[in-house]
């Protein structure tokens, strides 16, 4: 499975939850396969995912899934620090892990050789570190949103793209969609 | 030096003596600012303690400042206000994310940082950032304002306030002759 193909997977779990999307590609391919308001897509600043998502969680209630890939972690790596150290219970973090820059062309990346982010997660101190492959994607982001606590989800999967159009929505719209989605849900 | 038991004190008994660090952290209070991250800088070292202290604010710092307003970005999406305290070498790390996430979303943003490389600097190489500090700013429309006298402090709460105004990303730029009033 490559990373179009798991979030197509994810769909069914995801689609009424608050949900923080990677630059480029992944965030294409949400908006093309399941477009919603409670989605948050950035269209640019690559890595800060994980650090959006977080702090959203941290300031209300309702669960939040960010997904970033592995070349986003790698990019803001200070991050897993300050995700394991400021637990939001309502937070999970997961990074599709296909080993490349896949918006940027599928370049290889460090965690697609020697480095394993659920061990680096781990050693920042993060308390629920789930690797699974990309069949198990949709089973495991369940299992976080049910456990009730802060959950890093590393899903290995295989590299590649499809063909997606760029969002065009204004990315004021992105936010203020999304920010009254959060608003009515905590109200 | 900064009173670090100044938290204990009542505010309306403070008033009159209300150092800068204090001021700072009454005004951020007063406009609810309830979410903040910081980066350490020495001369920042009293607010932050101050923050670090607030029960009104939560406070959580962040390894890179890009971090720290990506953790912005989202406290405000979830209704906090929030803001980031930084040395003004960040300008460099976060001119991407400034320009792509904080003011391309409409982010409003108030970055208190410290001006290092300003008349009184001990470390010769701070003054290469200052030297590109109000440039780089300036280049990208950030209103940015420079508190140089203690009595500078004053002008904060209106700051916040245009701040969240505009929900623009705002600079507060404090020299060290700022904070010899801390």
């Amino acid at each position: 499975m490559i990373r179009s193909e798991v979030l197509k997977s994810l769909i069914p779990v995801i689609s009424d939850q608050l949900v923080v999307c990677n630059i480029g590609l992944p965030s294409q391919e949400l908006h093309l396969l399941d477009d919603q308001p409670s989605n948050f897509y950035m269209l640019g600043t690559m890595g800060l995912a994980s650090s959006i998502g977080l702090g959203l969680a941290l300031a209300q209630k309702q669960k939040v899934i960010a997904i970033d890939g592995d070349g986003s972690v790698l990019t803001n790596f200070g991050t897993l620090p300050t995700i394991a150290n400021n637990v939001a219970d309502n937070f999970i973090l997961l990074i599709i892990d296909n080993g490349s820059y896949g918006s940027t062309g599928d370049q290889p990346t460090y965690a697609g050789r020697k480095t394993s982010l659920a061990a680096v997660a781990s050693a920042c101190g993060c308390e629920h570190v789930v690797e699974c492959q990309a069949e198990q994607a949709a089973a495991a982001v369940q299992a976080a949103l049910d456990a009730d606590e802060m959950t890093i989800i590393v899903c290995k999967c295989e590299s590649g793209n499809i063909k997606v159009p760029v969002i065009e929505m204004d990315p004021v719209v992105i936010r203020d969609r999304f920010m009254k989605q959060v608003q009515a849900r905590n109200s | 030096m900064i009173a670090i038991n100044w938290i204990l004190a009542l505010p309306n008994q403070c008033q009159q003596i209300m150092s800068v660090n204090e001021k700072i952290v009454t005004d951020l209070v007063n406009n609810n600012v309830s979410f903040i991250t910081t980066v350490p800088c020495k001369q920042l070292a009293g607010v932050i303690d101050g923050i670090d202290k607030c029960d009104d604010i939560f406070h959580i710092p962040s390894n890179k400042e890009d971090e720290g307003m990506g953790l912005c970005a989202g406290a405000y999406m979830g209704g906090k206000r929030a803001a980031i305290i930084m040395q003004n070498t960040a300008i460099g790390v976060t001119i991407n994310t400034l320009a792509t996430l904080i003011q391309y979303y409409h982010i409003p943003l108030p970055m208190l940082i410290s001006y290092r490389g300003e008349i009184g600097e001990p470390v010769a190489c701070q003054v290469e950032m200052a030297v590109h500090t109000k440039a780089l700013l300036a280049q990208l429309n950030i209103p940015t304002y420079h508190f140089h006298h203690p009595d500078d402090v004053e002008e904060f709460d209106a700051i916040l306030k245009y701040c969240f105004m505009s929900k623009k990303p705002v600079a507060i730029l404090t020299d060290a002759s700022f904070w010899k009033g801390a």
